[in-house]
């Protein structure tokens, strides 16, 4: 064992890291506690403290009991809508993203660098340019207020991340590998395939982690484009929190609000470095 | 010249079949491309577009001029808004930067479980503003949070009502914000610290100077282009902060914590104002530039410096 050293310094990092680390998990501790703690038991005292009987019934109530505006179906239908919305629109815009990608960085075309560019603007227009053009198009073909309409909205607004993302990784291949290969007479896809692809699967990890946790928290678009029953989760919490204000139930509403978090939270427990580095990525660039 | 090199490559094939054949990659490269670029292009346009028309209800054409603009800007609404952008934004960015750099600092001391703390600090990250949002709710709410256990525990006269009291309400915002992203600067002000060039920190060792002075004079001026970057990132998020405000204040208590975003939803969704509401949102649009113009001349003058080098 090494020895510790207890210079006064070092004391005084670990204490003061400790405190931050402790502000920083409070809320998390608070909720998780709460989820646990029945809603007259918190009515009583505050929303702070530990729990004097183990509630777990808040969590069954979460997920299928309590009601929203006459519909009694807890946050579960609302849990399946973000999911079925997340997973098409991450695994579509990552694909279209890396297809992208690779035809920007290494296929090279006619415009390709303009159009890249356009693309990338997109990560900084506001999505407030993009409310009434997006309802407009939706009302047209007819998915306004319905999951697809959603997919087709991330999915599209996905690409300029995606496209970013990969571009930039796609960037460090040489271009001598691409040239010895259409050489060799193996065309844009194959080449993709059999080249690319399997070079791809740090970025295409970072790609999807970024972009499953944008979509499942994103919340003006889901608010926006759907109303009751096709709502998403996190559209569906802050109509659960204004339909309950007249009879708080903390209890539940701290277990919703968990469930709601957890599919994000384990993407970032199991995959936290690709994470970062999405992060940083996004921000380097 | 990859493409030449392609045409070369099949000499007497007839120009429709060779495009025939290519077409599959033509549309899998132009049609992604052309749908991100294409919708960015024509909804930026378009919403400008409406920001000059008198639609109310649904988009009708017309022209008004700056009617819109100068009906938004002269309402209370969107003044109170930019009013707390400023303030918001402007704590907001500065406090997560300390934050954040005082977090990288810490880290950077080879303590223990500098992983497991890491994560801590970025957890907030992955978690939606709905959700933070709502959880500060109640942990600010008088009645309900820290200044009802505080008054649980027998300090009866503590108040911490911040939520519900109109001129400090904006200040929840910032410490629900500060609390959710100053891991974003922490994560960015580390990656450079560590790579702070070694031999400049030992020259300076050589040179006696202590841990402070180190800090101030060898490794911190090296990371003013992070902190432009991160300043930027971050005063990006405070512009079009949304989701956060719904779920925190609603905008209340009455319209005190109103920001921009809050405004424009308001025309577009529940005014019906959809020429107003446009407006905002082109303000906003130029609020924005504000910030990433000045940036974007910055990076272009750095790269040309760099490409000289």
């Amino acid at each position: 064992m090494r020895k510790l050293s207890f210079e006064p310094s070092r004391v005084l990092i670990y204490l003061v890291v400790s405190l931050l680390a402790a502000a920083y998990l409070a809320p998390l501790v608070v909720v998780v506690l709460n989820s646990f703690r029945s809603n007259q038991e918190i009515a009583q005292a505050s929303m702070i403290g530990w729990p004097k009987q183990w509630a777990w019934s808040n969590y069954a109530a979460a997920w299928s009991g309590f009601c929203v505006a006459e519909t009694c179906t807890g946050i579960r239908p609302y849990m399946l809508n973000s999911a079925l919305v997340t997973i098409p629109a991450t695994i579509i815009s990552t694909m279209l993203g890396a297809v992208a990608g690779y035809a920007v960085s290494l296929w090279r075309f006619r415009g390709d660098s303009w159009i890249y560019g356009i693309v990338t603007l997109g990560l900084f227009l506001p999505q407030q340019m993009r409310l009434l053009p997006w309802t407009v198009v939706l009302r047209d073909i007819g998915l306004i207020n319905t999951l697809t309409g959603l997919v087709l909205v991330h999915t599209i607004q996905g690409l300029s991340f995606t496209t970013l993302f990969c571009r930039n990784y796609y960037a460090a291949v040489p271009h001598e590998l691409i040239r010895a290969a259409r050489i060799d007479g193996a065309g844009f896809f194959r080449i993709f395939w059999r080249i690319i692809l399997p070079l791809s699967s740090p970025i295409l990890i970072v790609t999807v982690i970024w972009q499953f946790t944008h979509i499942w928290n994103e919340f003006l678009y889901g608010v926006t484009f759907t109303t009751g029953q096709q709502q998403p989760v996190t559209a569906a919490l802050i109509a659960l929190s204004a339909a309950i204000a007249d009879i708080p139930q903390h209890g539940v509403q701290s277990a919703a609000v968990l469930i709601a978090a957890l599919p994000t939270l384990l993407v970032y427990f199991f995959g936290g470095r690709y994470f970062v580095r999405g992060l940083t990525a996004g921000a380097v660039k | 010249m990859t493409g030449e090199l392609s045409v070369a490559m099949q000499p007497g094939r007839s120009a429709i079949s060779g495009l025939l054949r290519r077409l599959p990659e033509q549309l899998m490269i132009w049609v992604p491309l052309l749908l991100a670029a294409g919708h960015i292009v024509s909804f930026a346009l378009w919403t400008i577009w409406i920001s000059f028309t008198p639609s109310t209800l649904v988009p009708v054409s017309g022209w008004v001029g700056l009617r819109n603009y100068t009906a938004v800007l002269a309402t209370r609404n969107w003044q109170i808004a930019f009013n707390n952008l400023l303030l918001f934004g402007s704590t907001f960015v500065l406090l997560s930067l300390v934050t954040g750099l005082l977090l990288a600092i810490l880290l950077d001391q080879r303590i223990r479980g500098e992983n497991v703390l890491r994560s801590i600090f970025l957890y907030p990250l992955a978690v939606s503003f709905v959700v933070t949002g709502t959880v500060w709710s109640w942990l600010l709410n008088p009645g309900l949070g820290i200044e009802k256990l505080v008054h649980d525990l027998g300090w009866i006269s503590f108040r911490f009502d911040w939520l519900i009291d109109r001129d400090m309400a904006i200040w929840t915002i910032v410490i629900a914000a500060v609390w959710q992203s100053s891991g974003f600067a922490m994560a960015l002000f580390l990656a450079g610290l560590r790579s702070v060039d070694n031999e400049l920190i030992k020259a300076a060792q050589i040179d006696g100077a202590g841990p402070v002075r180190m800090y101030r004079r060898v490794i911190l001026p090296t990371l003013w282009p992070i902190t432009i970057t991160v300043v930027v990132i971050q005063l990006q998020f405070a512009i079009s902060t949304f989701d956060l405000v719904r779920a925190l204040t609603n905008g209340g208590p009455g319209i005190a914590t109103q920001l921009p975003a809050l405004v424009v939803y308001d025309l577009m969704f529940q005014r019906g104002l959809l020429g107003r509401g446009a407006a905002a949102a082109v303000l906003m649009l130029l609020i924005l530039l504000a910030v990433l113009l000045p940036y974007a001349a910055w990076r272009f003058v750095k790269r040309r410096q760099a490409g000289h080098a």
